[in-house]
């Protein structure tokens, strides 16, 4: 369990980048993983092929056979399912994507779901052309391999076939050989995609008004114990409200203070340790005074 | 409406300040007014509701968006609520990318793109154009020689889609007649068009993706692709047949040429920059040289859409070989003196 918290903070840790706006202001970017791009990747895939999917299958209840149909003997309306057909399929396959990342959000349908934005490398503008740019590349990269997967499986490999199929292994395998997770249309158009998660304001944690915190009266014993992370902990276990996970940290605090867990209100007391806790690293804060964790 | 409801929700009483116990707390509820406002505002530009949002809000944008940027400047230094600091990082960087967004419209962009951008960026590719020119007229050759010295070769380069009628030995009435237009009616045209447009424009964008590969790729493709032209060109003057073939293939061929050219040239490019970056990392000369391909494989689209109308129109419609020539050589002059011409007159006043 720690084993796995601890790899995945590594993991946060290592995609972590700064940016710093035109204000000065250091603002922390995370790179989307790989898992959520190629996620995010099925997800628009399966919406293209579903709405193609729906189209051809209205098409058919309609009444017009597209796939019997013969181009020199068509009917004029016939030609013209026929055309808007093909240029649908066209916008499908090319569109989509720059249509959806040129728009506000940065992100298409599958992005978004995913909570990651495609932006510009370094903290620059996204421009038009970088979109472009990433989205023409994505012919090698998805859907030349994907009809190359979809026609070879079954039929035997010949040596063309192999280089042909790692030459493509080098273009889909590229966001895996770099510290930025860029494929190769990222690194042509100068763009990187990060996550872009939405965050509701959550409620200030000293304002409850049946919290009696002079019940409990805190030493400097007891509040020098902890640190910074040990406090965010606790604040996340309280917004949780999870009664066992309280009653857990609760005696796992008594034990560390050398109090005696009793059986009172289990959150009037952490609520009070948490805000003396607080009121303490945050004064020593002011003075310029930070205490990481407990070991520091 | 969403926002309206938000409205509502952002005048529910806030806590009264004066009883959070701590000063980091007050600190937020002080400004979480502010915040709240922000983040309805950057939620209908997300959601692309311009009109929604009042005169008011759009010149306090820039206001809050930095009165919040500073709130978490001093946050950071003196609170160690994490949940208030998640939010405000994630509002600051969502308002980040819509204050610091892209500017123009699609509609702005397109003007610019049409009124110099894409010529210029074309001109500068000069000395990739030339490298494909020379790729493109060597595949001609080749095609040609090879074909010349053994017919064979014809059916190994060429294929079979093309080759129904128009293969070697074929008479010259056959050969004459694959270069007749439809007779009488237009129809089935339209589809065709669609369909060369969509095809074409597939193989240029494959040859400009290959170009990642430091080009080498893409000029494989830009010979392979003249090798079938060379093997036509050598049939059809084999049959006595050559001035009508160059007239017929020139209706479209012209602007379809010059725009697999560009898309060549546009992977060529990268693939040069990122082999020789220069003084620049390669990464920054990767994303320049892209951005610069990019707006010359917009208008490579935008020429295969013409070709495609000319070849499934102009070339079955119009039959007389004189007639089709000066159609082609008319659009090959203006895509040159376009190209040539285009963006400088402005730059020299600017």
């Amino acid at each position: 369990m720690t084993a796995v918290a601890t790899a995945l903070r590594r993991d946060m840790l290592k995609r972590h980048r700064d940016l710093v706006t035109p204000e000065g202001l250091a603002l922390p970017l995370t790179i989307a993983s790989r898992s959520a791009r190629a996620g995010a990747l099925l997800l628009d895939l399966a919406l293209i092929f579903t709405s193609l999917l729906v189209l051809l299958i209205v098409l058919a209840l309609v009444g017009i056979g597209v796939m019997e149909a013969d181009m020199e003997s068509a009917s004029p309306a016939m030609e013209l399912v026929l055309v808007l057909l093909i240029l649908f399929v066209f916008l499908l396959r090319y569109g989509y994507f720059l249509f959806f990342e040129l728009g506000p959000r940065g992100a298409t349908p599958g992005k978004r779901a995913l909570g990651i934005r495609v932006a510009a490398r370094g903290g620059g503008r996204l421009t038009a052309e970088a979109v472009i740019a990433r989205n023409l590349m994505r012919d090698v990269e998805v859907f030349i391999p994907a009809v190359f997967l979809l026609s070879g499986i079954g039929s035997s490999l010949g040596v063309t076939g192999w280089a042909a199929a790692v030459w493509l292994a080098v273009f889909v395998l590229f966001p895996c050989f770099n510290r930025d997770n860029l494929r190769a249309g990222d690194l042509v158009a100068g763009t990187w995609v990060v996550e872009a998660e939405r965050r509701k304001l959550p409620q200030a944690m000293s304002v409850r008004e049946e919290a009696p915190a002079a019940q409990y009266r805190f030493g400097e014993a007891e509040l020098s114990v902890y640190g910074e992370h040990e406090l965010q902990v606790l604040e996340s276990v309280l917004r949780q409200d999870n009664p066992q996970a309280l009653r857990h940290v609760l005696e796992a605090i008594c034990r560390k203070i050398g109090w005696q867990a009793g059986d009172g209100d289990d959150r009037a007391f952490l609520e009070a340790f948490y805000a003396a806790l607080r009121a303490r690293l945050e004064g020593d804060m002011r003075f310029g005074k930070r205490k990481k964790d407990k070991f520091s | 409406m969403a926002l309206a409801l938000f409205r509502k929700a952002e005048l529910a009483p806030l806590p009264d300040i004066e009883a959070a116990s701590l000063r980091s707390d007050r600190f937020r509820l002080e400004r979480e007014g502010d915040w709240r406002r922000l983040e309805a505002i950057v939620t209908a530009l997300e959601k692309n509701r311009l009109r929604r949002i009042s005169d008011e809000d759009l010149l306090a944008l820039p206001v809050l968006y930095r009165h919040t940027a500073s709130s978490l400047a001093v946050a950071r230094e003196t609170s160690l609520d994490a949940g208030t600091l998640a939010y405000l990082e994630s509002l600051v960087r969502r308002a980040w990318f819509q204050v610091y967004g892209p500017r123009t419209s699609l509609l702005g962009w397109l003007r610019r793109f049409l009124g110099g951008d894409w010529s210029a960026a074309v001109r500068s590719l000069w000395l990739e154009l030339c490298v494909a020119l020379a790729a493109m007229v060597a595949g001609t050759v080749v095609g040609w020689l090879l074909v010349a010295r053994d017919s064979d070769w014809y059916y190994a380069l060429v294929p079979g889609e093309f080759a129904d009628a128009r293969r070697p030995g074929a008479g010259r009435e056959v050969l004459a007649d694959a270069l007749q237009g439809t007779q009488g009616s237009g129809e089935g045209l339209t589809v065709f068009a669609a369909y060369l447009f969509s095809n074409n424009t597939a193989v240029s964008i494959l040859a400009f993706a290959l170009g990642f590969a430091f080009g080498v790729p893409t000029l494989l493709l830009l010979v392979y692709n003249t090798a079938i032209l060379g093997a036509m060109l050598w049939l059809f003057f084999d049959a006595g047949l050559g001035w009508e073939f160059v007239a017929w293939l020139s209706v479209h061929g012209t602007t379809e040429l010059l725009a697999i050219l560009l898309a060549g040239a546009a992977g060529i490019h990268i693939g040069r920059t990122m082999a020789f970056p220069g003084d620049r990392s390669v990464l920054a000369a990767a994303s320049a040289s892209g951005r610069r391909a990019a707006l010359v494989m917009a208008g490579v689209v935008l020429m295969l859409a013409i070709a495609g109308l000319l070849e499934g129109y102009a070339r079955q419609l119009v039959e007389a070989p004189p007639a089709r020539g000066a159609i082609g050589f008319a659009m090959l002059a203006f895509w040159i003196a376009w190209f040539a011409l285009a963006g400088r007159e402005r730059r020299g006043a600017g």
